[in-house]
Parts: structure tokens; sequence; C-alpha cells
């Protein structure tokens, strides 16, 4: 089943086309990955899935059902959608805990108003944070953690959410490699689960090691698709990273 | 003795903004000057129902936080629209304008004549006419107020409230309609305004526009913002302090024809001290 799909996708900033007519089609329960060069349209791609831009025009159709036009970025979850940050976006002066609580409890103001957490919402934060090995820094303020800790809390944050797709801008970036190897472990268990991961990333190697399906964006625009190997090999794609 | 008194009720009095405030700036990080618009709400429907009507003092709270509601909602409405000193600035209007209603509704407020002799409230055979005893019912509503916001910053609600504060967008992408939660924090803080604004009234038993101007939400914003943003006895805190130093800068010796100039400056420059060199306050857990 297609689980995410977009048709002509457009997203102009000032008369610019970051995002120019994309349409892409990815398979539930695989690891998909968009490259391209600094500019290409790739984290703009990922804001237009997940609401933070509106689109100018085109569609978002999930699980081959639910064809949008316009989605806000409260709706996502709705779809079984949940995204990371290029940059980390953490709740900086709540606890580790905190930012994994205030995403697994109640979404209704008034139910929210009558409710705190639970052991069972406890047990979805320890099992997320043990999973990135960040459980010993629960009580710590988010804004303490260093650069790789975000990335990990932020990570963990959409695993608590238990979503269909994990939309993950850049989450390799600036990490060590003991670090790399929790993300990576990360992603692949998302798979095993038959979770849909799009991963945007500019590391060739992991993107040829993870990858089932790639696209190449250029200038907002699709530049191809296809396997890793097979992409990667294409004149025009080599062409796009290393300049003619 | 009596003056102690005076200065206690105050005290809980201003305190209980602070709470209420505190729950729309520290805790959701929405910078708000209009608070002193929803106190005046409160405090013009207990005076106009206590001095024209024969309704009781509880009453006339229940239908000043009905109309405190009101307004905030279509207000907070409005303010949606904007972000950062934008909502401020919102804010800042909306005070302005709520206290032109309260100075040029003249059939209904009296405009700048104000409205004297508001009664004190009298229930279950005790009779609060009596300062004291006005100061155990001050408390009363303190204690109340202060369990209702840490009721609210202690729940799941009160944990999204600091994670809109913290990053707006980040929250509403894992389904938090976001607009729907501060529309409901600052129609709660509104009407914690209006059931203090009442108890003002009936203490005071006179009040006239001028209280509710803009500079008296910027007061309460200073009580908060010394005390602590985003700690509900930082409010309590900042509330002391800022009743009791003008009356401890009577004891330093000023001249008394510029006394009450020096105190206003000594009174500035300790509030521009603490943000220049602890902007969270004095037990602040969030600073704007």
């Amino acid at each position: 089943m297609k689980i995410l799909e977009t048709k002509n996708l457009v997203r102009r900033f000032n008369g610019v086309n970051a995002v120019d007519g994309v349409s892409i089609r990815i398979d539930e329960g695989i690891i998909a990955g968009i490259i391209g060069t600094n500019g290409s349209g790739k984290t703009t791609l990922i804001n237009l899935l997940s609401g933070v831009f509106e689109m100018d025009s085109g569609e978002i159709i999930i699980e081959e059902a639910q064809k949008l036009t316009r989605i806000l970025p409260y709706q996502i979850s709705l779809f079984g959608i949940t995204r990371t940050f290029q940059n980390a976006r953490l709740f900086e002066q709540m606890t580790v805990l905190d930012n994994i609580l205030v995403v697994v409890t109640e979404r209704n103001v008034f139910n929210s108003l009558f409710e705190k957490h639970t052991e069972y919402h406890q047990n979805i934060a320890e099992e997320v944070l043990q999973k990135v090995g960040l459980w010993e820094k629960k009580d710590q303020l988010a804004t303490n953690l260093s650069y790789g800790q975000r990335i990990l809390l932020e990570i963990a944050r959409t695993l608590a959410m238990k979503a269909d797709i994990y939309l993950f801008d850049e989450p390799f970036a600036g990490l060590f490699s003991e670090m790399r190897k929790i993300v990576s472990g990360i992603i692949r268990s998302l798979k095993q689960e038959n979770k849909t991961v799009v991963l945007v990333e500019h590391d060739m190697g992991l993107i040829r090691d993870l990858c089932d399906y790639i696209f190449v964006m250029d200038e907002g625009k699709l530049l191809a698709e296809g396997t890793p190997a097979c992409v990667l090999e294409k004149t025009e794609v080599i062409e796009a990273y290393l300049g003619e | 003795m009596e003056y102690l008194i005076h200065l206690a009720i105050l005290f809980a009095i201003y305190a209980t903004l602070g709470l209420s405030l505190n729950l729309v700036v520290g805790y959701t990080g929405l910078l708000s000057v209009t608070h002193a618009a929803f106190y005046g709400v409160g405090a013009y429907a207990t005076a106009i129902l206590l001095t024209k009507t024969g309704v009781g003092f509880f009453t006339s709270v229940i239908f000043g936080i009905v109309i405190a509601i009101t307004i905030s909602f279509f207000i907070g409405v409005v303010l949606s629209k904007f972000k950062g000193d934008y909502y401020a600035l919102g804010t800042f209007g909306f005070n302005t304008i709520v206290f032109a209603v309260f100075l040029n509704w003249q059939n209904l407020t009296r405009g700048p004549l104000g409205i004297p002799g508001i009664s004190r409230p009298e229930f279950f055979g005790i009779d609060f006419t009596n300062n004291f005893t006005f100061l155990i019912l001050s408390l009363v509503f303190l204690s109340l107020l202060y369990f209702v916001s840490r009721f609210i910053a202690g729940s799941s609600f009160g944990r999204v409230l600091k994670a809109i504060r913290e990053d707006e967008t980040a929250i509403a992408v894992f389904g938090y309609h976001t607009l729907y939660f501060k529309l409901a924090i600052f129609v709660i803080s509104a009407a914690m305004a209006a059931v203090t604004g009442s108890l003002f009234a009936s203490y005071i038993t006179f009040i006239d526009p001028s209280g509710f101007r803009l500079m008296e939400s910027v007061f309460i914003l200073a009580i908060i913002v010394l005390g602590g943003l985003a700690n509900l006895r930082g409010s309590i805190l900042g509330a002391f302090f800022i009743i009791l130093l003008p009356e401890i800068l009577r004891f330093v010796g000023f001249p008394a024809d510029i006394a009450a100039q020096m105190r206003q400056v000594v009174y500035g420059m300790i509030l521009i001290l603490l943000m220049l060199y602890r902007p969270q306050g004095l037990v602040g857990e969030y600073k704007l």
C-alpha cells in the first residue's frame, strides 16, 4: 500500500519555488530517503507533509484514502504522522521526562485539565527514554542536554507517539558514531515494526545502508527516484551533487 | 494595626491577581497587559449590582465571572491572531478600550465620578465590614485561587501550556490545537481576575476607572516578573515585595518634599537591577 503520496506539491517563497510540482509515492513499511543539495527543498517538503507550511497547490494523499489539499500541524498526528526538526525543537525549560509526557497525555482541553499523568504515561516515557539512553537524565532540563542528546530526545518524542509514518529531518547531522548507531538502530527497528520512515539525509553511506528507496531533489524539483544503488549511479544525480 | 491589616488585604488581592496572570504570562508565555480590564469588569459588576439591585455579594461575583468570561473569550479569539510583541500590543489595546468603556459609559459606570457606597459582604452571620474579618475573607479567596492555579499548573493541561510557551509549532505537530489551550487559559485567568475585582470593589467600597487603567496591568505584570514567572509562589512573593516595599521605603528618611518621588525612583531602580541580574525574578522558572 502507498502510505504517503504527494501530487504536484508546490510551495513558493517570494516568487521562488522551494517545492515545485513534487510527486512522490512511498510504500508502507519502508525507509525512504530524501537527498539533495542544500536549498533543494527537502526540509520544505517535510514541512509541507507535516503541515508546518501550507501548500500553495497540490495534494497529499495518506493511505490511498485521505486526499488533503490543506493540512494543519495539529492534524498530522490524526493521520499517524510524526516528525523531528532539522534543528531540534525541544521544550527547553521543561524536563526531559516532561518533553515526553506532554506528547502522550490528553489532547482535549477539558479532559487535560482533569488529567494528571499516570503510570501508563510514565511507562511509555520510560520505554522510549531507555531506548535512546536518556532515562537517567529524565529530571534534567532539556536545555542542559548536549547536542547529541537533544537529537535523541527529539527522536524519543516521536517514538512515544507510536505513529505510522516518521519524518526524520537530518537526524544524524553532527552526531558521534555511538549516537549514530543508536539512531540507525531505532530507524531499523521501526522498519521491523512495519512503520514507514522518511529520512532526509546528506550522508550517502547512511542512505545506501538504511534506505530502501530514495528521492533526489534539486532546486525544488524531483530529479530522480529509485533504489539507492540505482539512483546514486545516475549521471544527473552525480552532476547535481558534484557539479559537471 | 488597622494599617497593617489594610496592607495585608492589598497583598492578598494583588497576590491573587498575580496568580491568575502568571498562568497566562509565566506558564503559557503570552505577554498580556490587559489583566486590569478583567479585574475592572469584576469590580464594576459587583459595584453596579450591589448598589443598584438587591443581589448579594456572591451573586455579583458569579455575574462578574460570566461577563469576564464572555469578554475575554472574544478578546482571546482576536488575540490568537497575534504572536510575541504584537500579542502584547494587542492586549495593550484591549485594556485601553475597556478602560474607555468604564470611563464613558456613564449611565452604567458613572464614568469618572465612580461608584460609591459599595457594601461589604455579609453571610453566615459573619459581618465583613470589619477589616480583620475581611482580611480572612481575602486570604480564603487567595488560598482558593492558589489551589485552583496549582491544580491547573499540575495537570496535563498545565504541561501543554508550558510546551506552548517553549515552542508552539513543535507542540502543535504532536496533535495539540494550541489555539484552544491559549484561549482556555486566557478565559480562566480573566475569570479569576474578575473574582479579585469583586473582592477589591467590596473592600474599597468605591471604584472609579482610574484603578483599571493600563498602568494597573503593568503593575500586576511587575508583581509576577519580580516574584518569578511560571512559579505560583513567585506571584505571592512578588505581591509581598511590591506592596511592602513602598512602606519599607517610608523609613529610609528622604526629605519630606521629595519623599514620594524618591520612593518611586528607588522602587524603579530595584526593578531594573533585578531585571539586569535576575531576569527570571526571585523564584521564577522562566524568563521573558
